[in-house]
């Protein structure tokens, strides 16, 4: 299995090529698209199954040894990560199948290329293919934004692709200057340096603002709030659980395997994770968009995964991880809702809509289970996120980041409350449109959001499964000696 | 120390041409910021002259690794400039101008 790692990635390139070939023929399109992104997605289960018991993987392209070949590696972690980005690609995928792909032959080519950028990310075992595969993942993102070319779409995708690319410009030079201190630039032989907070000091720090920058933390976040909601709607979900995540788990491989979790940043990263939290949720407060409030969320809870990265111990780890899973989902789900709001009413703003619980109520109530389970209310997954990484900071006597975890969601709560009241709830202020809907075309558009709502509950009923996993996937991180020896063997 | 100054003063001069107004001065800043970063990358394998990276061939090779990064990092570069400047052409004609600062 391990020689087939390469196919996350070499699945959605050739099935890239293919659908650009076939740009006049949507029902081929589709089914390239959709068959790719399934493929990805049985794959990376079947990797998880591989992994779970904290075993890695590695292939190492080229045939030369060890530390010398170009290596694709797949732990517990990397894995869980590939099955979840798979499932949201497919997910979109449907969403952007039921809503309007007729107008842009170029989506689903670009859709797949960002999918191999973002497994391979999730894959490589090297900085500098780490570099190049966030560059194939975000030029695909730069174009996707951009897609359609109107003023404010052009004006939002500038902020975007300066930030993000001088963010990769100091990654790049942060991988050059790890080449000239260490002499290696993959992950598994950067293990094995003795103190690389101190020998890597400049080159990490760099390292680490970068994937910073591309995570949107506070205060390198401007960009996320700008971008997303200018996007069109089924690539502002694939962007909102996708793309930040990509720079949240760089930040976990790389403070875990090649700074071994050293307890000197630690008071950083902590307060990094709690000022995130709360700029992110005060900046929701006072806008009009359903897109812009969820925007805003995201970076507030990346906040939380980074928490449970600054408190580097089994627990924390467990928890930061399965949050990000919890949150790719939910997020995306979220997401969709709103899309679907501006596919049938033509805008998600708060003060336009209204009563749509009785138009559309399946699609009404994903969004209420997403929001619940955003917010971290029992039994949906997110409660369990917040509740193991609550018990870590508490076992880690942190209790003021605790503290702010628990005060930002009550915040989180009020925001889902109040986009409920102003969309689903109440009247529709004006005439509602008098678009008849055909019942076919809601439920086509209802049923992704819906799908990851119902993921979310069963996340939540079968904790127990979900946190053993990320319990192991967290143990590779302390512990990466299995990633190593797959990669440079024993 | 003169790839060090060289890798300064391209720095300098594509952190100033960011934060000017207009997409084609961000665009060509980070071509500036770019070379830096190539010249870095060439530069972290040594730059004193040495042999040919064949096996067999005379003398002390030089390191090919940090020479196979600059290649690459040029083709992405190579590919951000076209679309950076692509956005720039898109922005001139829609508004007549190519600063997305200037809301009139």
């Amino acid at each position: 299995m391990s020689r087939l790692l390469v196919l996350p990635v070499a699945i959605p390139l050739l099935a890239a090529a293919l659908t650009l070939l076939m740009r006049s023929k949507l029902a081929i399109q589709r089914a390239l698209s959709v068959a790719a992104s399934a493929a990805v997605l049985a794959f990376a289960i079947a990797l998880v199954a591989r992994t779970a018991g904290g075993e890695a993987l590695a292939a190492r392209i080229g045939g030369f040894p060890g530390p010398f070949a170009i290596s694709f590696a797949a732990d517990t972690f990397s894995a869980l990560m590939l099955t979840v980005a798979a499932l949201m690609v497919l997910v979109c995928t449907a969403f952007a199948i039921a809503s309007r792909d007729r107008e842009r032959p170029l989506l689903h080519p670009l859709i797949l290329v960002l999918e191999a950028g973002v497994s391979g990310s999730f894959l490589t075992a090297d900085l500098f293919n780490l570099f190049v595969f966030f560059e194939v993942m975000l030029i695909s993102s730069y174009v996707l934004l951009t897609l359609g070319g109107s003023k404010s779409q052009v004006r939002s995708g500038t902020i975007y692709v300066a930030t993000n690319l001088l963010g990769s410009t100091i990654l790049l030079a942060g991988v050059g200057l790890t080449y000239a201190i260490a002499g290696t630039v993959n992950m598994a032989s950067l293990a094995s340096l003795e103190d690389p907070l101190r020998r890597l000091a400049v080159p990490g720090a760099m390292l680490l603002i970068a994937f910073a920058v591309k995570a949107a933390l506070v205060p390198v976040h401007g960009w996320l709030p700008s971008a997303y909601p200018s996007a069109r709607p089924a690539v502002a979900a694939l962007f909102s659980g996708l793309l930040t995540k990509v720079g949240v788990y760089a930040l976990y491989r790389v403070y875990s395997v090649v700074f071994d979790g050293d307890p000197a940043i630690r008071t950083l990263l902590l307060v990094i994770a709690a000022t995130t939290m709360i700029v992110g949720v005060l900046g929701a407060i006072g806008r009009e968009r359903v897109t812009e409030i969820l925007s805003f969320h995201i970076v507030s809870q990346i906040g939380y995964m980074i928490m449970g990265l600054a408190l580097f111990d089994s627990m924390g780890l467990a928890g930061g991880i399965f949050y990000i899973l919890h949150h790719i989902v939910v997020k995306t789900s979220l997401f969709l809702s709103a899309g679907a709001l501006r596919f049938f009413d033509d805008t998600d703003s708060l003060r336009d809509l209204g009563g749509v619980a009785r138009e559309r109520p399946v699609q009404s109530a994903a969004f209420m289970v997403a929001a619940l389970s955003l917010a971290g209310l029992p039994p949906l997954s997110g409660f369990f996120a917040k509740l193991i990484l609550l018990r870590a900071a508490f076992a880690t006597g942190e209790y003021w980041i605790a503290g702010v975890a628990i005060a930002v969601s009550f915040l989180t709560l009020a925001s889902m409350v109040k986009i409920w009241n102003g969309v689903y709830w109440g009247e529709r202020p004006g005439d509602a449109p008098e678009r008849p809907l055909r019942r076919s075309r809601v439920a086509a558009v209802a049923a992704p959001a819906a799908t990851l709502a119902l993921i979310s509950i069963t996340i939540g009923v079968a904790a127990e499964g979900m946190f053993t996993l990320s319990e192991t996937a967290g143990g590779g991180l302390i512990d990466p000696t299995p990633y190593v020896e797959a990669v440079i063997g024993p | 120390m003169s790839v060090a100054a060289v890798i300064g003063i391209l720095a300098a001069a594509g952190c100033y041409l960011l934060m000017q107004r207009g997409i084609v001065r961000i665009a060509l800043g980070f071509v500036l910021l770019g070379h830096a970063a190539n010249v870095l990358l060439v530069s972290s394998g040594g730059v004193a002259r040495r042999g040919v990276p064949i096996v067999g061939a005379a003398g002390t090779p030089a390191d090919p690794l940090p020479q196979a990064f600059a290649l690459t990092a040029i083709v992405i570069g190579f590919a951000v400039t076209a679309f950076l400047l692509a956005l720039a052409f898109r922005y001139d004609e829609q508004t007549g101008n190519d600063d997305p600062e200037d809301e009139s």
